[in-house]
């Protein structure tokens, strides 16, 4: 039985590599739809014709479709994605520097989520009629309709300009303070590793409204889709057999409902994050968080290309490894799940 | 507190009435309900759809819908008022006291847990058990049901288990705790004739030997003769009639258990006999129609040239998983196949009737696909009226004139038309495509004609298909499949999923038909009595082999090989000479 | 038959029972009248500026606004609703005819349609989908009808998926082998029979689509891709009205986000309620 598992986790692993080679496939496309010529865009600002040049031949731009293909997926390998013109450093080393920002905020409005979203649509489906239940179904229906530019904005204008209660929305510090020294790149978890509680507050206060913007922008589709699940699930066959046979309600709704509705939960939640990572780059330029996003939002002002690019394999890797990860917990979870589904 | 075993009454139901709240206002599941149980006794309530027999399982159980709440009446189980109770007392009763068992066992159970730690859940709530005690009381559970090897299968999920496995594991589940009154809720529908015997037996088996009592909820009248002590018939949420089994059917006092007693086909009754009784629901082919539309007369019935030859027909489909299994070095090339239709060979004539008889898995409707060409057979020939029919590949068939000669009429006649045309729009369907019949005249004249042969009141050929009953669909079917005068018609299993009441006309329409058109038809069924009644020749089908053939009386009453009389023997049904 | 009679009676019950319909429904209309009318009923021209008049409050003679450069913010909102509301109908309508033919393909043959349409898709939603509209308006050029075809490309697969899925259910049922006995070929039974029967779901699918299409549209903008100023769009005027919040001045934002998500939320609850419309099956 274990080996088993083992076996459907490793081609799970395996499976994501048709979508790695998509993901390639597009982003050459991409790289190559560009109007005017590839090779200036990576030789970067300072560039001079020889360099370009030079650049040309080693993207090889005089070859074939199919050999440019295999010099950039050779490139990307080691990493190398092209100069940012914008800033004159490797757009790899740009990437790198910034990801921890974004996913500190990624993380954390997640969870957020997560943290009202399913307690709620539990409570919304075990309370059907309930004003519990009106309200789950009035902020699902909201929620999806609300642009995350726009909650972002409006936080930023109760919260910080009528209330002065949260500081201003000038990225992840006030600037009296220092950064924590750097282990994981997360503020949150680097200022409480250096025992550092101001540092850890004033970070957690710059944290929390960019990110309760984006936890609400998750909200919406893991309530409705919690709230789904748990109705399926408390309606279904198997539970009014549990019912039945007199087993108390805590076991029902836990070990018979909520594992069950857990499966189509999760499946969503790899959608919400693609979703979020979108978002991400708008609230990014709400509250000019030093992220990606908004490392993505001016290299598109500036026509630096290859960031752009860059930034989308980037994200799109991310997406790839967080659906993986998925995968796998689902397969741990679902015996049903076999080699072939 | 009433003294128990003194109680006469062990279960005491007193003029019961639930009511629902629909769209349409609050309708009466069942009024006026009542019956009492003894110790020990096994109790049936037979009914068909609507009838509200599971209505009054669920109201005793407390597991009604939000929609539906009991209006009037008792419900004494052992002196607690079952109705009364707080919901807490009640999880206190269910499952120790009272227990139920549901149709469609692999739905009931959770799908992701292993079937041994359902079981556990169970006796750790009720007998307040430990793990390790619970386990081993488990596989015991698992051990009385006889699931071979319990040990292992206690890990196992629903989705690894057969059907009657899981029925099982659900019996397993409902007696562990040692309840003394079990609600068995059409236990066995969607089971095969055998595995349905073995699961009755077991039920029986248990209820004997704990004690207990039991209702069986049923719609088959044979299954309640055979199992039960008492029956209590009931129609439109009424109870109609109750007595004793031999009462019931000796001497049956209202006209509905009459009417469903003779519709119920046994092994000695004729097609007539099912319909004896006058029914007002259901109106019968006028004479009018069929003589008008009759295209062929009587002497052709004496031709009995061979309409169709079936030669060493085989089909082998692929398994799924084979690839990946194969990946991981495990050597599946042998079990990676699978014989649905396994080398059979067999004859029809002209203006006959032949029945196709089988479980589920035995290949009969795998058969049948290869003969109305919807699937291509791996390897045989299928001979239709002198010319080899697998010459031409099914893909291509329905553009081809042979289309018009072989249809078929399908088991679920709901799935079988489309939910977006009419009654009128699908029969048209054959007569455009294939008759070419664009007039729009000439088509109405025809589609007339054929409502009033098949029994269906024109008003209805407007409607959609949700908004006709199970029968009207199937005469809407049949209707369909008779258009384009096909010589050759396949009946899938077409009366299988219809109220027993409404079988018996539909099969009495079917036998008129085929002798006012001359069809020959090829029936098939898991059911051998409804077999035997419209087809004069019988194959029985086993793992994809004929395993016998013969005149159907023959087979039924003298059956040679042994699967045969398995099947025949695990038919229930109500025998005098039994009692 | 009559069969309009009944559907227009089975209209009258669902709005009746769900006034919330009704009203996504009226409001619906409306925005439909602002699109196509909105250039002749804004009381100011929305390119009108008027640096003296710049970043005034709502007032009578202004009930939105002036923005920084004078404009009438009601004037620009109500124009904007065609560009956005043109923008999303353009992408979803493309999407849905390409989506669903490629979806219905693949789930009616199968085989190698199947798994060609499948990687397609695969490959589509391998990526955070505003972040490839990104990747591909930068790719293709900064302009409005990029704008549609990144938004049509990303939204592909929604469709394809539906359409597969839909179609892959009924492809066995009991009436699509009753339409290969009545003659039909498989062209016209992917057409004449399953077509109908997979409709309403894609018709709630659009309806959900639209709503997101509009939010990708003006998100798009609002990052600085598409639309260019001085035209009037409700994501960029939430762009350029965002500097201004931490000002105080909020009306320059919060109008066309209002207005924005009010539109969103119509399609939404439209797209719920169509669902019980086009059912027959909860006709009575």
């Amino acid at each position: 039985m274990h080996d088993n598992k083992l076996v459907q986790i490793t081609l799970r692993v395996l499976q994501s590599v048709p979508s790695i080679i998509g993901i390639v496939v597009i982003s050459f496309a991409l790289t190559r739809a560009l109007p005017g010529d590839p090779a200036v865009y990576f030789a970067g600002d300072i560039a001079d014709e020889e360099s370009i040049q030079l650049i040309r031949e080693q993207l090889g731009l005089n070859r074939s479709w199919l050999e440019q293909l295999g010099i950039y997926a050779a490139n990307l390998v080691q990493g190398n994605l092209g100069m940012s013109l914008n800033t004159g450093r490797p757009v790899s080393e740009e990437l790198l520097e910034r990801l921890p920002a974004s996913l500190e905020l990624t993380l954390f409005g997640l969870g957020l989520a997560i943290i009202v979203a399913v307690p709620l649509g539990i409570l919304a489906a075990t309370r059907p009629g309930s004003w519990v239940d009106q309200l789950c179904r009035i902020l699902v229906t909201a929620g999806v309709s609300v642009p995350t530019f726009f909650t972002g904005l409006l936080l930023i204008y109760i919260f910080y300009y009528l209330l002065g209660w949260s500081p201003s929305p000038l990225g992840r510090l006030d600037i009296l303070y220092l950064s924590p020294p750097q282990v994981t790149g997360f503020y949150l978890v680097d200022s409480l590793l250096a025992k550092d509680i101001e540092t850890f507050w004033a970070a957690f206060k710059q944290l929390l409204l960019p990110a309760i913007t984006l936890g609400l922008f998750a909200l919406a589709p893991l309530a409705r889709m919690t709230r789904g699940a748990m109705l399926n699930a408390l309606g279904s066959e198997y539970v009014r057999t549990a019912r039945a046979n007199g087993l108390s309600q805590t076991t029902i709704l836990i070990t018979y409902a909520l594992k069950n509705a857990s499966l189509p939960i999760l499946t969503v939640l790899g959608m919400v994050f693609s979703f979020l990572l979108g978002a991400n780059v708008l609230v990014e330029k709400v509250f000019s968080w030093p992220g990606i996003g908004s490392f993505a939002i001016e290299a598109l002002i500036a026509s630096d290309y290859a960031a752009v690019q860059g930034f989308v394999l980037c994200m799109a890797l991310l997406f790839v490894v967080v659906n993986l990860i998925i995968d796998v917990i689902l397969t741990l979870i679902d015996p049903r799940i076999t080699l072939e589904s | 507190m009433s003294n128990r075993t003194n109680n006469p009454s062990f279960l005491a139901v007193e003029n019961l009435s639930v009511e629902f709240k629909t769209r349409n206002g609050r309708v009466k599941a069942i009024s006026d309900v009542s019956f009492t149980l003894s110790k020990g006794e096994v109790v049936g309530i037979v009914g068909e759809s609507g009838s509200g027999k599971s209505v009054t399982a669920y109201t005793l159980m407390r597991l009604l819908d939000q929609a539906g709440a009991p209006t009037d009446g008792t419900a004494k189980f052992d002196g607690i008022s079952l109705l009364d109770i707080s919901e807490p007392e009640m999880r206190e009763l269910r499952g120790r006291e009272v227990s139920m068992i549901f149709q469609n066992p692999r739905a009931a159970l959770n799908p992701i847990r292993p079937v041994g730690k359902q079981i556990e859940d169970v006796l750790i709530k009720h007998v307040r058990a430990s793990r390790s005690n619970a386990r081993a009381k488990a596989i015991e559970m698992l051990d009385k049901v006889k699931i071979l090897d319990p040990e292992s299968r206690y890990w196992s999920y629903p989705f690894e288990l057969s059907g009657g496995m899981c029925q099982r594991v659900m019996i397993a589940i409902a007696v562990a705790c040692d309840p003394r009154l079990i609600i068995a809720d059409e236990p066995t529908t969607g089971l095969d004739v055998t595995t349905q015997k073995i699961t009755m037996d077991l039920i029986q088996d248990l209820t004997r030997s704990r004690g207990m009592s039991a209702i069986l909820i049923t719609h088959d009248l044979g299954l309640a003769a055979q199992y039960c002590d008492r029956i209590i018939v009931m129609q439109d949420g009424k109870i109609v009639e109750q007595a004793p089994v031999r009462e019931l059917f000796n001497s049956p006092s209202h006209p509905y258990t009459q009417k469903l007693i003779a519709a119920s086909p046994g092994p000695y009754s004729e097609l007539a006999d099912l319909t004896r009784i006058a029914s007002t629901k259901n109106t019968p082919p006028s004479k009018e129609g069929i003589s008008k539309s009759a295209h062929r007369t009587r002497s052709d019935f004496l031709k009995h040239e061979s309409l169709l030859s079936v030669r060493n027909l085989v089909k082998v489909f692929k398994k799924s998983g084979a690839k990946g299994a194969r990946w991981l070095g495990s050597n599946t090339s042998d079990e990676s196949l699978f014989r649905a239709v396994d080398n059979i060979s067999f004859d029809l004539k002209q203006g006959e009737s032949l029945g196709l008889v089988g479980e589920s898995g035995c290949g009969k409707s795998t058969t049948s696909s290869m003969i109305t060409r919807l699937m291509d057979p791996t390897s045989g020939q299928i001979i239709f009226d002198g010319e080899d029919l697998t010459e031409f590949p099914a893909k291509e068939f329905s553009r081809l004139p042979q289309r018009m000669k072989i249809q078929m009429v399908f088991q679920d006649a709901h799935d079988s038309l489309n939910p977006r045309y009419t009654a009128r729009d699908a029969i048209a369907e054959p007569l455009i495509r294939l008759q070419k019949l664009k007039d729009k005249q000439k088509l109405d004249a025809r589609i007339s004609e054929l409502a009033e042969q098949v029994g269906l009141p024109k008003h209805l050929l407007s409607r959609f298909p949700h908004q006709l009953s199970g029968g009207q669909k199937a005469r809407v079917g049949i209707a369909r499949a008779i258009s384009v005068n096909p010589k050759l018609l396949i009946l899938d299993e077409p009366t299988s999923a219809l109220d027993v009441s409404v079988q018996a006309v539909v099969l009495l329409l079917l036998d008129n038909l085929r002798r006012e058109l001359g069809m020959s038809y090829i029936f098939v069924s898991h059911d051998l009595n409804v077999v035997r009644l419209l087809c004069e020749r019988v194959i029985v089908m086993n793992k994809g082999q004929i395993v016998e053939t013969g005149i159907s009386d023959e087979v039924l009453r003298n059956p040679k090989n042994s699967y045969t009389c398995e099947l025949i023997s695990a038919i229930p049904h109500f025998e005098p000479a039994r009692l | 038959m009559n069969t309009v009679a009944p559907f227009i009676r089975h209209v009258k019950y669902v709005m009746s029972e769900n006034l919330v319909t009704l009203f996504a429904f009226g409001l619906f209309i409306g925005l439909v009248v602002l699109a196509f009318l909105g250039p002749l009923i804004a009381p100011y021209d929305p390119l009108a500026t008027n640096a003296v008049n710049a970043l005034r409050p709502p007032s009578w003679a202004h009930p939105f606004g002036t923005d920084h450069l004078g404009r009438d913010v009601f004037s620009r909102v109500i124009v904007a609703t065609q560009l956005d509301l043109g923008i999303a109908v353009a992408a979803v309508g493309i999407s849905f005819i390409i989506g669903s033919a490629l979806g219905c393909a693949a789930g009616f043959w199968g085989g190698w349609i199947d798994r060609i349409v499948g990687r397609v898709t695969d490959t589509v939603m391998a990526f955070p989908l505003f972040v490839l509209a990104m990747g591909i308006v930068a790719s293709l050029g900064n302009s409005v009808e990029n704008i549609i075809y990144a938004t049509a490309i990303i939204n592909l697969p929604f469709y394809s998926r539906v359409a597969r899925s839909e179609v892959a259910i009924r492809r066995n049922a009991g009436y699509v082998q009753a339409a290969k006995l009545s003659g039909c070929s498989d062209v016209r039974i992917l057409v004449t029979q399953l077509f109908p029967n997979i409709l309403p779901p894609m018709m709630v699918q659009i309806s959900l689509n639209m709503g997101w299409a509009i939010l990708n549209a003006a998100g798009l903008s609002f990052i600085g891709l598409g639309v260019r100023p001085p035209d009037a769009e409700w994501g960029i005027m939430v762009a350029e009205g965002a500097t201004y919040i931490v000002s105080g001045e909020w009306w320059l934002a919060m109008f066309p986000g209002l207005v924005l998500m009010l539109a969103v939320f119509c399609f939404n609850l439209l797209g719920d309620g169509l669902r019980d419309l086009v059912d027959p099956q909860r006709r009575t």
